[in-house]
């Protein structure tokens, strides 16, 4: 916990893409976000946001590269709230087809599929988010990442690839066939579309992240 | 499901948007920042920054607006003009931009498409391609081309915009931003043949622009000219049209938008 309270979230910056966005979402719903270039910068953080653009191979490279990637994975094994973005999310699974050979963090425990066919490749735009049950779930259960966020609450996409669906899959979205939409396992969470870039219910899932670190309370701790 | 997406264009020329705006409600109608906020508050799905600012010393004018922009409105912002290099289009994502978009220093030196594909992802990349009819023989079965233009139309380039656009987008385009310069101003509607050329040489999403002088011609963007996205200034800026309007149009005539915030959503068929 920070001097006033709030936990300190890092945003995982490894030098791909435009991670303002993301930092700045976090800061409006008052968390106190910062971005972390360095793995030392992330000892000590009571939560983890890991956004990406681009294509999954140079991006896990690139975590890897800065050292990131370890540090991300003992986040999420000291029981960190942790928040992935789109490559963010796809890099938490297992592997891509995107970038055949490459491996992700192994996370969670689904492969990263092109969107279907005889649709515009990336989807670019704002879709529905229709909440999903998975057979882990009691059956109308809700999400805690969708807690407060109507049904059909409008997201922004940009991707040409995602998981496939798993019994982790809370949230889809119809594009050509549907699409996983949004992931939660425990306190690992990851959107395929941008919350810090959905308006209201967008930053809506980011005040919820916000709120499951303060709540949560654990931190990463420092490397021995 | 594929939606449309609106997006209002904001000239902006030394920190102010230029084009005049008649919110009688904002404070300052000369303000990106108050009208961006406007414009998300309306149900627009992204807003485009266009610098007009003509010297380059000014140009950090725009950086702070984008800034002051992404501190408050948490949709897509896109900014172009004035954009030469990986530096600029850094300095203005560092700011909060989410997506640039290049024109002439992508027709001066192609290679630029790639190399902002290369280091910032292709999905923040937007090539702007101003076209203009070239003026053909006119024989019977004679095709329609269109040329690439610069410096607002004064410039021709001897590019065919079709063949560019397609080579932008196999390059590393994430985006097409498309004006014609023949409708630009006029208010008569998109060049729909125009459209319908670029959208069938191109798979990634395209953003019709030049020419709205009604709600209409919105409609015709997407479903005639088969564009992802359309792109208006003044019938948005001189209150003639919300944003929230135009989207229940498009709805209206069958074309899937996100609502406008409070829109009652359409009811969907059941299904089968």
């Amino acid at each position: 916990m920070s001097p006033d309270g709030r936990g300190r979230i890092v945003v995982l910056d490894y030098g791909i893409g435009n991670l303002r966005s993301a930092e700045k979402g976090l800061q409006h719903v008052d968390a106190d976000a910062r971005l972390a270039t360095d793995p030392r910068d992330v000892a000590g953080a009571a939560g983890v946001v890991l956004p990406g653009v681009g294509a999954f191979g140079p991006c896990m490279a690139a975590l890897r590269r800065t050292g990131l990637a370890d540090a991300a994975l003992g986040a999420i094994n000291a029981g960190v709230p942790f928040l992935g973005i789109c490559v963010g999310l796809q890099m938490l699974c297992t592997s891509s087809a995107e970038t055949p050979g490459a491996a992700g963090l192994g996370v969670i425990d689904a492969t990263v599929v092109p969107l279907p066919e005889g649709v515009k490749h990336p989807q670019m735009q704002w879709n529905k988010l229709v909440a999903r049950s998975g057979p882990g779930q009691e059956s109308g259960s809700r999400s805690r990442m969708l807690a407060g966020i109507p049904e059909g609450s409008w997201m922004y996409f940009v991707h040409s690839f995602a998981p496939e669906i798993t019994g982790e899959t809370v949230a889809v979205c119809d594009y050509g066939g549907t699409v996983c939409a949004a992931v939660e396992r425990g306190v690992v969470w990851g959107t395929q579309f941008h919350p810090e870039k959905s308006g209201r219910p967008g930053l809506a899932v980011l005040a919820n992240f916000r709120d499951l670190v303060e709540e949560q309370g654990t931190s990463v701790p420092r490397a021995s | 499901m594929r939606t449309a997406r609106v997006i209002p264009c904001l000239d902006v020329d030394r920190g102010r948007v230029v084009k005049g705006t008649q919110f009688v409600e904002l404070r300052d109608a000369g303000d990106p920042v108050e009208l961006a906020a406007r414009y998300d508050s309306e149900g627009a799905d992204e807003i485009v920054f266009l610098d007009i600012t003509a010297s380059s010393e000014e140009r950090d004018t725009m950086v702070e607006v984008v800034r002051r922009t992404a501190e408050q409105v948490f949709i897509p912002l896109t900014v172009g003009g004035g954009i030469r290099n990986l530096d600029d289009a850094r300095r203005l994502l560092r700011a909060g931009a989410d997506k640039v978009s290049v024109n002439t220093a992508a027709v001066e030196r192609p290679e630029l498409v790639g190399e902002l594909a290369a280091e910032l992802g292709a999905q923040c990349v937007v090539v702007a391609i101003d076209a203009r009819r070239r003026v053909g023989e006119g024989g019977p079965g004679e095709r329609l081309s269109w040329e690439v233009v610069t410096h607002g139309g004064r410039r021709p380039t001897g590019r065919d915009a079709v063949a560019w656009a397609a080579h932008c987008a196999a390059t590393g385009a994430g985006e097409l931003l498309v004006t014609s310069m023949d409708a630009d101003g006029t208010g008569a509607g998109f060049d729909i043949e125009l459209l319908r050329a670029v959208t069938e040489a191109c798979s990634v999403p395209v953003i019709a622009s030049g020419g709205v002088g009604d709600l209409d011609h919105l409609v015709a963007g997407v479903v005639d000219g088969g564009a992802d996205a359309v792109l208006a200034a003044t019938i948005f800026h001189f209150g003639r049209h919300s944003v929230a309007e135009a989207k229940e149009h498009l709805a209206a005539l069958g074309v899937a938008v996100r609502p406008a915030p409070g829109a009652q959503e359409p009811v969907e068929q059941a299904r089968g």
